[in-house]
C-alpha cells in the first residue's frame, strides 16, 4: 500500500502511498516515515499521485510526519495532489500551513 | 427500571402548552422587569436595589434561554438499523478509579454486539489494570512517550492519544463507571446513515442513586427536555461519556484546529520577538557593533516572516526561512556576559512545557508571551528567546505531545468546546433519548461539589476562550444554546442577591423595592404563575426540585467556578482541578463544605426574628414583613438540602444490579 522510493539521493525519502490513505492505513504511514528517518532521510516528500483519497486521518499522518521531520532537522513535503485529496487540502486550510507541490522534483527543489 | 425504558415521551399537546407558556412568560416577565427598573427601584438603597434587580434580569433572561429551548424539542423515534460493516472502537477512559469498577465496564464493553473492539485507556498507567485488561483479551492503551513532559490535557489528551493508534470509523467513549447495555451500538449507530451526523449523545443515568437523590445526581431536566431542545436546534451536546463519535469528523476537527493553532501561534510568537528585540535592542550599544548588527538582522527577519504570514504564505515554510535567518544573524555575536547569558538561558528552560495534570498552559499562552516579553533581556539570551519562542509554535508543536488534537484541549471540560467545534465546521448531532448505559454518581458530598466545580470551570473557560457568540460557523440558534448554559453559570452571582436583600429589610427595613402594596403584586403575581406553569409543564413528572434546590444552594461554588476560570483564562493561574473520585466518601459530616450557606441560612433564621420584632415595634410594615418572611422561608428550604447532602452516607454496597 505504502512503498518507500530511497532512489533520489543519500537523505531523501519518497513516500508513495497508493489507492485510499485513510484511518486504516495512517498509522502506516507515520511507521514508514519514522523508518526513513530513523535512515538518516530527513528530507520526505510524500507523492500522492497515485493516492485518489484521503481522509482527516490521513492528513494528521501527514501532519505527524512533518513533526517528526522537522524534529529530525529536516523537512516533509507533499506532491502531485490529487483533485479530491486537494479538495480535503483546501477544505481544512491545511494548505495554509504546507504547499502542495506539482511534482517530486518541483517538492525537492522547493518551488 | 427496565434498562431500556426509553425516557418520558412529549405529547403534541404539551408541546404547544409549553410554546403558549413560553410567550406568556414572555411578556409577563419583561412587563414586569420594566417595572421593577422604571419604577420601583429605590435608588436610596441603591446598593442593593441595584443588585436584585441585575438579579432578577438574570433571571429572566435565564427561563427565556430554557424556553428558547424547549421551544424546538425534538423527539426522535428508533434509529436506522445499524450498518453491518460500520467498525467501531469502545473507549474506556479511567484514571484512577479502582480495577474492578474499571474491569465491570470493560467486560460489559467487550459484551456490546454490534463487531467492535474494545479498549481501556487507562491514564493512571496501572501495572494490576494492564494485566487484569489484557488478561480479558481486551486492548490496553496508555499515554505514548510523547506526552512525558507536556501537556496532558486530562482526559482529551487521552482519548486524542488512543485516537492516533486506532482506526475504527466510530468510537463510543464510556467512563469507568459507565456500564454499557448490550446493544448500545445496535440502538444507535444507524443516525450516522446521515453522512452530516459527527455524534450521538445517549442520557447519563446513575444507578447508585434512590429516589431521594439527595446530592442531586440525576440530571432529569437535561437528559430530558433540555439536549431534546437543543437537538431540535441542532445543537445536542457532547457530555463526554455514553456518546458515539464519528472519527472522521473528529479528526477534520483536529486538522482545522492543528492550523488554526499553528497560524495564532507563530502570528503571536513572532510579535512577542519583536518586543523582546526592541527591549534588547536599547541596551545592545554597549556590547558592540556585532550585537546591535544581530539584533537589526532579527528584527529585519520578524518584519518578513509577518508579510510573509499576512501574504498568505505557507506557514512552515515561512518559519523554516525565519529560523535560518536567525541561526545566521547569531553566528557572529560571542556572549561577553557568561554569567547573564547563563541564567537567560535558565529562564528559557524553565518555560512551561510541562505542567500538572489539567494544566492548559503552554509556550503559545497570552500570559507566558506577555512574561516573555517584559524581561530585561542580554542581547544573546534575546537571540535564544525569539529562537525559543519560534520553534515552540513551530509546524511541529513541539510544546504539545500530539501536533493534532482532535478533542478540544481548551478546557477542562473537553466534551462541551470540542461539540461547539463540530458545530461550527457544519456537523450535526442527535440526542438519542433511552437510557445504554449506567453509571455511577458521586457519592459524598464533597466528591459531588468537586465534579460541580469542574462542570462548571470547563464551561465557563470555553466561555472565555472561544465565546459563542463569537463562532462563525454556528447560527444563531447554536450561539444561543450554547450561551444559555454558560448563562446559567452566573447564577451563583444573582444567589447573593436574593439571600441578602431579605435579610437587609428585616435586619434593617432596607427597602430595595419601593412597595410591597398593589403595583407590586399586579406585576410580580402574573410573572411568577406563568413562569411556574412553564418549568411544570417543561419538566412534566420530572423531579425537577432538586435541581433548582442546588441551582441556588450552591452559590459559592457557582461563584469560585467563575473567578478561578478567569484567574486561569487571563492570568494563567491553576484551577485547582481534581479528578472526581467515583466510590467511597469522607466520613463524618462534612459541614466545613457548605460554611458560606450555614452562615447565610443563620443570617435568615435570624433575620427572621428580628423582622417579627420590628413589626411588633412598629418599625416595619405588615405587608414587607410578610412578603420578606415568604421570602426568607423560600430561601431556607432551598437551603435545607444541604444539611441532608452533608450527611449524606453512600449505600453500604456499590455494587451494580444488572437488569
Amino acid at each position: 500500500m505504502i512503498e518507500l522510493d530511497t532512489e533520489h539521493g543519500p537523505d531523501v525519502a519518497v513516500v508513495r502511498p497508493r489507492g485510499r490513505l485513510t484511518m486504516v492505513h495512517a498509522a502506516d504511514l507515520r511507521a514508514v516515515v519514522a523508518e526513513a528517518l530513523a535512515d538518516g532521510r530527513t528530507r520526505v516528500v510524500i507523492d500522492l499521485a497515485h493516492c485518489e483519497f484521503m481522509d482527516s486521518s490521513g492528513l494528521g499522518a501527514i501532519i505527524g510526519g512533518l513533526k517528526a521531520a522537522r524534529q529530525a532537522g529536516g523537512d516533509l513535503r507533499i506532491a502531485a495532489l490529487q483533485p479530491q485529496v486537494m479538495t480535503v487540502l483546501q477544505l481544512t486550510n491545511l494548505d495554509r500551513v504546507l504547499r502542495p507541490h506539482g511534482s517530486v522534483a518541483e517538492a525537492l527543489r522547493g518551488d | 427500571m427496565s434498562r431500556h425504558r426509553a425516557l418520558r415521551g412529549v405529547s403534541p399537546f404539551r408541546r404547544v402548552l409549553v410554546r403558549v407558556l413560553v410567550v406568556l412568560t414572555m411578556i409577563a416577565g419583561v412587563d414586569y422587569l420594566v417595572w421593577r427598573w422604571l419604577e420601583s427601584v429605590n435608588w436610596s438603597a441603591w446598593w442593593i436595589a441595584v443588585p436584585l434587580a441585575l438579579a432578577e434580569t438574570f433571571s429572566l433572561i435565564d427561563v427565556f434561554f430554557l424556553g428558547l429551548t424547549v421551544l424546538r424539542i425534538r423527539q426522535r423515534g428508533d434509529a436506522p438499523p445499524a450498518p453491518a460493516d460500520a467498525t467501531v472502537d469502545v473507549f474506556v477512559t479511567t484514571y484512577d478509579e479502582p480495577v474492578d469498577l474499571v474491569m465491570g465496564t470493560a467486560r460489559a464493553a467487550l459484551a456490546i454486539r454490534h463487531p467492535h473492539r474494545t479498549w481501556v485507556l487507562d491514564d493512571g498507567a496501572r501495572e494490576e489494570l494492564r494485566e487484569a485488561v489484557q488478561a480479558a483479551g481486551i486492548g490496553y492503551l496508555t499515554r505514548s512517550a510523547d506526552w512525558t513532559d507536556r501537556p496532558r490535557h486530562a482526559k482529551a489528551g487521552n482519548l486524542n492519544n488512543a485516537l492516533l493508534v486506532t482506526e475504527g470509523e466510530f468510537l463510543l467513549v464510556l467512563d469507568a463507571d459507565q456500564v454499557p447495555a448490550p446493544d448500545i451500538l445496535t440502538r444507535t449507530l444507524g443516525w450516522f446513515d446521515d453522512p452530516r451526523v459527527a455524534l450521538v449523545q445517549t442520557p447519563q443515568w446513575f444507578s447508585n442513586v434512590d429516589d431521594a437523590d439527595v446530592l442531586g445526581s440525576q440530571a432529569p431536566l437535561f437528559y430530558g427536555p433540555i439536549q431534546q431542545g437543543k437537538d431540535g436546534w441542532n445543537s445536542a451536546y457532547f457530555c463526554g461519556s455514553n456518546a458515539v463519535v464519528r472519527r472522521e469528523a473528529l479528526m477534520q476537527l483536529g486538522i482545522v484546529g492543528y492550523v488554526r493553532d499553528v497560524e495564532r501561534g507563530v502570528t503571536r510568537a513572532l510579535r512577542a520577538a519583536k518586543s523582546v528585540v526592541a527591549r534588547a535592542r536599547k541596551d545592545a550599544v554597549r556590547q558592540g557593533p556585532a550585537v546591535v548588527a544581530a539584533l537589526d538582522a532579527v528584527d529585519v527577519a520578524v518584519d518578513r516572516a509577518r508579510t510573509e504570514l499576512a501574504a498568505g504564505q505557507p506557514v512552515s515554510e515561512i518559519t523554516q526561512r525565519f529560523q535560518q535567518r536567525v541561526d545566521d544573524a547569531g553566528r557572529d555575536v560571542v556572549a561577553d556576559d557568561l554569567a547573564q547569558l547563563q541564567a537567560d538561558l535558565a529562564e528559557i528552560e524553565a518555560l512551561p512545557s510541562g505542567g500538572g495534570h489539567g494544566s492548559t498552559a503552554t509556550l503559545t499562552d497570552d500570559v507566558v508571551l506577555t512574561r516573555l516579553a517584559q524581561r530585561d533581556w542580554s542581547p544573546l539570551g534575546a537571540l535564544e528567546s525569539v529562537k525559543a519562542l519560534v520553534t515552540s509554535v513551530e509546524v511541529d508543536r513541539a510544546d504539545e505531545a500530539q501536533p493534532v488534537m482532535p478533542l478540544a484541549t481548551i478546557s477542562v471540560t473537553e466534551d462541551m468546546a470540542t461539540a461547539m467545534r463540530l458545530h461550527a465546521l457544519g456537523w450535526h448531532t442527535v440526542y438519542h433519548h433511552e437510557v445504554l448505559a449506567r453509571g455511577l454518581a458521586p457519592e459524598s458530598l464533597g466528591a459531588m461539589l468537586q465534579q460541580r466545580l469542574r462542570w462548571s470551570q470547563g464551561t465557563i473557560q470555553v466561555f472565555l476562550k472561544e465565546n459563542p457568540l463569537l463562532q462563525r460557523g454556528l447560527g444563531m440558534g447554536q450561539k444561543l444554546m450554547y450561551l444559555a448554559t454558560m448563562w446559567s453559570y452566573l447564577a451563583g452571582f444573582a444567589a447573593l442577591a436574593f439571600l441578602a436583600a431579605p435579610a437587609l429589610y428585616l435586619l434593617a427595613g432596607v427597602q430595595p423595592v419601593t412597595s410591597y402594596g398593589n403595583d407590586f403584586w399586579v406585576h410580580l403575581v402574573p410573572y411568577l404563575v406563568v413562569s411556574q406553569l412553564l418549568f411544570r409543564a417543561v419538566g412534566h413528572g420530572l423531579p425537577t426540585w432538586r435541581g433548582q434546590q442546588y441551582t441556588l444552594a450552591l452559590f459559592p461554588l457557582w461563584i469560585r467556578a467563575c473567578t478561578t476560570a478567569v484567574g486561569n483564562v487571563f492570568l494563567g493561574r491553576e484551577l485547582g482541578f481534581v479528578v472526581t473520585p467515583k466510590s467511597g466518601g469522607d466520613v463524618g459530616p462534612t459541614w466545613r463544605l457548605i460554611r458560606p450557606q450555614l452562615v447565610a441560612a443563620a443570617v435568615l433564621v435570624l433575620a427572621a426574628g428580628v423582622g417579627v420584632a420590628r413589626l411588633q415595634l412598629g418599625l416595619a410594615t405588615p405587608e414587607g414583613t410578610y412578603v420578606n418572611l415568604v421570602w426568607v422561608a423560600y430561601d431556607l428550604l432551598v437551603l435545607s438540602i444541604l444539611l441532608r447532602a452533608a450527611r449524606h452516607r453512600a449505600p453500604l454496597t456499590t455494587e451494580r444490579t444488572r437488569t
